[in-house]
């Protein structure tokens, strides 16, 4: 972490986003005769020749499965991987390596959670709370552990600016609450939660806390024990990391206390005719041959991430965000979420004049913009705003004002063509 | 102007000045679908006549792509016999996986949708409505296969 908030406030953003484009060489490419504007990097970020280069590098030079070979490939290969798990949890404040397991990115680890802790934990009479916002991967896998168990899934719901309303919060929230799992920022409406408001209101009642960090973890700094959260999930490939990389935090004693949910080698201590023994958390979590590769990678994404300093990242996303959203009232495009940059992420969805999401980027795409339409994997908010998809736009380490403007210009188009 | 171009008009000319959208009072054939990835909606009504579709209309909303398809399909179809209706709509559905080369003059304004081949992810936006049309017609005739839309 380089600086202070006051001294990065102080100078806007603490970026060179010239220097930054130059390690993203997908930014070189073109659509048509337009350079790329891409603004999708809440589905998935681009990777700079650092995390590129991390993978080749092992995958060239050290390729050999993890935990296995007594071999010096094998031992080199276990070296990177646990090295990775090391720089994991120092880039999100946990106390030890062995606080992450190691997941192919978030919808793995919520369902671990769901799984390995909801389906030990949870009976008839208990309750899951979750929040209106959430993406599918931390609704879906709690029904499916509702159903299993018996347990009760509830909400809470959001308000008309695109904030959790908590004002039911003592009502929703209760003895008989066994999990509060909620986004930590949202990808459909940028929404930053008050995680550490939320944790201390679970815990008073003895509910654990787990957090979907997908969107939290590439864009703002993050202190798990700071927050002082139980579970935090969060996926390499949307912080400049590669495909099948992320993993789960977890506090030591929760993890212990949750099954594996894949069984398989490395995972175990012994295995008998009628039953196995597992090994003790993380490694009980990370069943059969891992993404290695791609883990490395994730730690080289962390170290080019930590190199710009995460106070400059999330200062510089909030300087783009304020500027899109401004121009997006500005022609007219009704946006949803918060309007307050500084209490929101890069995700901006929007809806223009009467042209459907799906027409909108088929235009925008024509002329080299590179946005999201649909649901976001986020339906209940579309249904909570009365809307069937909105369109996205999302900002990274890497977008410029300017790229802003070639969105805006794009919309201009799509007006003509379809007002 | 460019062939495509022109394709893009014959779209948004359907878009923006749909044919045949209304609902069809006393129509023996009437079947929904929607499909929840961008939230397009198609209800389509068939008066048919023996083996004839005598009239078809729609009412939805959606995309240019969907609700444009939607109204060439219903002028493409009406006065043909339910086995020609069938046929075509197995045709588009061939234009659309990209193996069928479409005949002009049956497949008329229809052709201007041949470019969303390119945009694989709108392909279903395209055939919403003759899923709809193959199963309001399969149920008339008895050889449908369920009410439940399908996608290409």
């Amino acid at each position: 972490m380089t600086g202070d908030v006051e001294t990065v406030q102080h100078l806007g953003s603490g970026l060179d986003v010239g220097a930054v484009r130059r390690d993203f060489p997908i930014l070189e490419r073109t659509v048509g005769e337009h350079p790329l504007v891409y603004l999708d990097s809440a589905a998935t970020s681009q990777k700079p020749n650092q995390v590129i280069d991390a993978v080749a590098e092992f995958t060239r030079h050290h390729n050999a499965n993890a935990h296995r070979g007594i071999h010096m490939l094998g031992e080199e290969a276990t070296q990177a991987y646990e090295g990775a798990r090391a720089i994991v949890a120092r880039f999100l404040g946990a106390p030890e390596p062995e606080c992450i397991a190691f997941t192919r990115g978030v919808t793995e680890s919520m369902n671990l959670v769901a799984q390995g802790w909801g389906r030990t934990h949870l009976r008839e009479g208990d309750e899951i709370l979750i929040t209106e916002m959430e993406h599918h991967s931390n609704i879906v896998p709690w029904q499916m552990t509702a159903a299993v168990t018996g347990a009760t899934l509830r909400y809470i719901p959001l308000t008309d600016d695109g904030l959790l309303d908590l004002s039911q919060l003592g009502s929703l929230l209760t003895e008989r609450t066994k999990v509060l799992s909620v986004t930590g920022m949202s990808n459909a409406l940028g929404t930053i939660t008050p995680l550490r408001q939320l944790a201390d209101a679970a815990h008073a009642v003895g509910a654990l806390i787990a957090v979907d960090a997908a969107q939290l973890a590439p864009h703002s700094p993050i202190d798990v024990q700071a927050l002082d959260v139980d579970l935090l999930g969060f996926t390499g490939h949307k912080m400049l990391g590669p495909t099948a990389s992320g993993g789960l935090y977890g506090k030591r004693e929760v993890l212990e206390s949750m099954e594996p949910m894949l069984g398989g080698g490395e995972m175990i201590h012994e295995v008998f005719h009628d039953h196995s023994t597992y090994k003790s958390a993380p490694f009980k979590f990370e069943a059969g041959t891992m993404p290695v590769a791609q883990q490395v990678g994730l730690a080289a994404a962390i170290g080019y991430l930590e190199t710009l300093g995460m106070q400059n990242v999330r200062a510089h996303e909030e300087d783009v965000t304020r500027y899109a959203i401004d121009r997006l009232l500005d022609v007219g495009a009704t946006v949803y979420g918060p309007k307050d940059a500084s209490i929101r992420g890069g995700a901006v969805s929007f809806w223009y004049r009467d042209v459907h999401p799906h027409d909108l980027a088929t235009v925008l795409n024509e002329e080299g913009v590179a946005i999201r339409a649909g649901h976001h994997c986020a339906q209940l908010v579309m249904r909570r705003y009365g809307v069937p998809a909105t369109a996205r736009a999302s900002f990274y380490v890497y977008n410029t004002k300017e790229e802003v403007d070639a969105l805006i210009a794009a919309l201009d188009r799509a007006g003509n063509i379809f007002g | 102007m460019a062939l495509d171009d022109i394709y893009k008009e014959v779209i948004l000319d359907h878009y923006k000045n749909p044919r045949n959208k209304r609902e069809l009072p006393g129509a023996e054939l009437q079947c929904h679908a929607n499909n929840p990835l961008c939230g397009d909606e198609i209800t389509v009504f068939a008066h048919v006549d023996g083996e004839t579709v005598a009239e078809v209309t729609f009412q939805g909303a959606g995309c240019s792509i969907s609700q444009s398809s939607a109204s060439m399909m219903t002028e493409a179809v009406t006065g043909s016999s339910i086995e020609d209706s069938m046929a075509l709509a197995a045709s588009f559905r061939g234009m659309m996986a990209g193996d069928l080369e479409p005949d002009e003059e049956t497949f008329g304004d229809l052709v201007a949708l041949k470019g969303v081949v390119q945009y694989p992810i709108r392909i279903k936006c395209a055939v919403l409505a003759w899923d709809v049309l193959q199963d309001a017609l399969g149920a008339g005739s008895g050889t449908g296969d369920g009410a439940q839309p399908h996608t290409v």
